[in-house]
């Protein structure tokens, strides 16, 4: 595999062109390795040559990501390419964003493969790590030839072909892709180890990665509640009879808005439930045990909350996807916000 | 089902009257059923103008 023609890409700083005051340079080409590069020429050895560096400004790459990855694209296609090392960014945010966004337009365009590597917190991890691979490295340069090693050692066995081991053992973030492997043990016989590590204190890694709940600041509610629209939303399946927007029994994928206009409570003939994930019998019975229309109006009347929206929002909450849950929030709350509503109470079952 | 509403991050949690009826109760009366969900509908009123900082519940008073 000697001749193996390697592109990488550095930033300004490891470029070795300046600091902030660099951090403003479009994207150019060098021929061989500069900078950082040459560890990855080291660590190549005989194994390829870096043909050329593409260095490009941190600003420059923040302020105009599309353009400055174009450019980088079209310098790297230049090259013709076998591997394009791009990194590592260690904790450097714009750097890393930059090394995502080329690595991910290498692959696409040229069909090679490309590698990044920073540490865990660089925002570049969580926007690229399911395009590309990204290996997981230190905050800072100061072992630079040993965390060269590992990009370089991972692009090596990706532009031989070479089967690429799990994201523990090569050492890059998990890209979200889910391979069959035959175990040695029994699911039952590996849960109960796992157990037992846990209840004994030891280390152990659980084959179901947990999900990452964003933490989002609780906003402050700007008005009084005299003065404030409260609109109510649920995830507990009240839909009009019928489910004209045939939302799902479970998994659902689709939200509905309903509008309560002139109603001062719901009649239980006119509504379904078609929530799977618990007993709806007694909701069907009375929509209010789950959307509080009746007390709503009531405070609404009384004057303690300024106007109760005209519209609830409803889907069902049970086995749904953390992507389509966090999809229909996000579209909910913009659909609440642009009609004026201040605050939102959610009923779930 | 408070503890989940927490890890998952959700910011205000008024504990409700259970998973088949969070806002009623088949077993009371219809006034006195409809007496608890405006407690815990005012309770939310009140979490509502609370500032939190991370995840809290408002337990019942």
């Amino acid at each position: 595999m000697a001749g193996l023609r390697v592109v990488c890409f550095v930033n300004q700083f490891f470029g070795q062109l300046g600091g902030e005051e660099k951090a403003g340079v479009a994207p150019q080409l060098m021929d061989g390795a500069v900078g950082a590069a040459r560890a990855v020429q080291q660590a190549l050895g005989d194994a390829g040559t870096v043909v050329a560096t593409i260095i490009c400004g941190d600003n420059y790459a923040a302020e105009q990501p599309e353009r400055a990855t174009a450019d980088m694209l079209a310098l790297a296609t230049s090259q013709r390419p076998d591997l394009v090392i791009a990194g590592p960014a260690f904790l450097a945010g714009r750097y890393g964003v930059a090394c995502g966004a080329l690595c991910a337009a290498v692959q696409s365009s040229l069909k090679i493969p490309a590698v990044t590597g920073m540490h865990q917190e660089n925002p570049g991890v969580d926007l690229y790590r399911r395009q590309v691979y990204v290996v997981q490295t230190g905050s800072e340069a100061s072992r630079m030839l040993d965390e060269v090693r590992k990009l370089v050692s991972l692009g090596l066995k990706l532009a031989r072909g070479a089967s690429i081991g799990a994201p523990a053992v090569e050492g890059y973030f998990a890209r979200g892709v889910t391979r069959n492997v035959i175990a040695t043990t029994s699911a039952a016989e590996r849960a109960t180890a796992m157990l037992l590590a846990k209840l004994a204190g030891r280390p152990f890694t659980s084959e179901v990665p947990l999900p990452d709940f964003q933490t989002v600041p609780a906003p402050r509610l700007l008005k009084t509640l005299e003065g404030a629209t409260i609109a109510l939303v649920t995830d507990g399946g009240l839909v009009p009879r019928g489910n004209p927007d045939a939302i799902e029994a479970l998994n659902a994928t689709r939200y509905g808005a309903y509008s309560i206009e002139g109603k001062t409570r719901l009649d239980a003939a006119q509504y379904d439930n078609p929530h799977r994930g618990y007993d709806t019998s007694y909701v069907k019975q009375d929509p209010h045990r789950l959307v509080p229309v009746d007390v709503a109006r009531e405070l609404e009347h009384s004057g303690a909350i300024g106007k109760l929206h005209e519209i609830v929002y409803s889907t069902v909450g049970v086995a749904t996807t953390l992507a389509h849950s966090a999809r229909m929030g996000r579209e909910i709350a913009e659909k609440l916000r642009a009609a004026g509503v201040d605050a939102v109470i959610l009923t779930s079952t | 089902m408070t503890p989940v509403a927490v890890m998952v991050g959700a910011n205000r949690i008024v504990p409700a009257a259970g998973i088949i009826h969070p806002l009623g109760n088949a077993d009371l009366s219809p006034d006195d059923e409809k007496a608890l969900r405006r407690r815990i509908v005012e309770q939310a009123l009140q979490a509502l103008k609370t500032e939190v900082a991370k995840p809290t519940v408002f337990a019942h008073e």
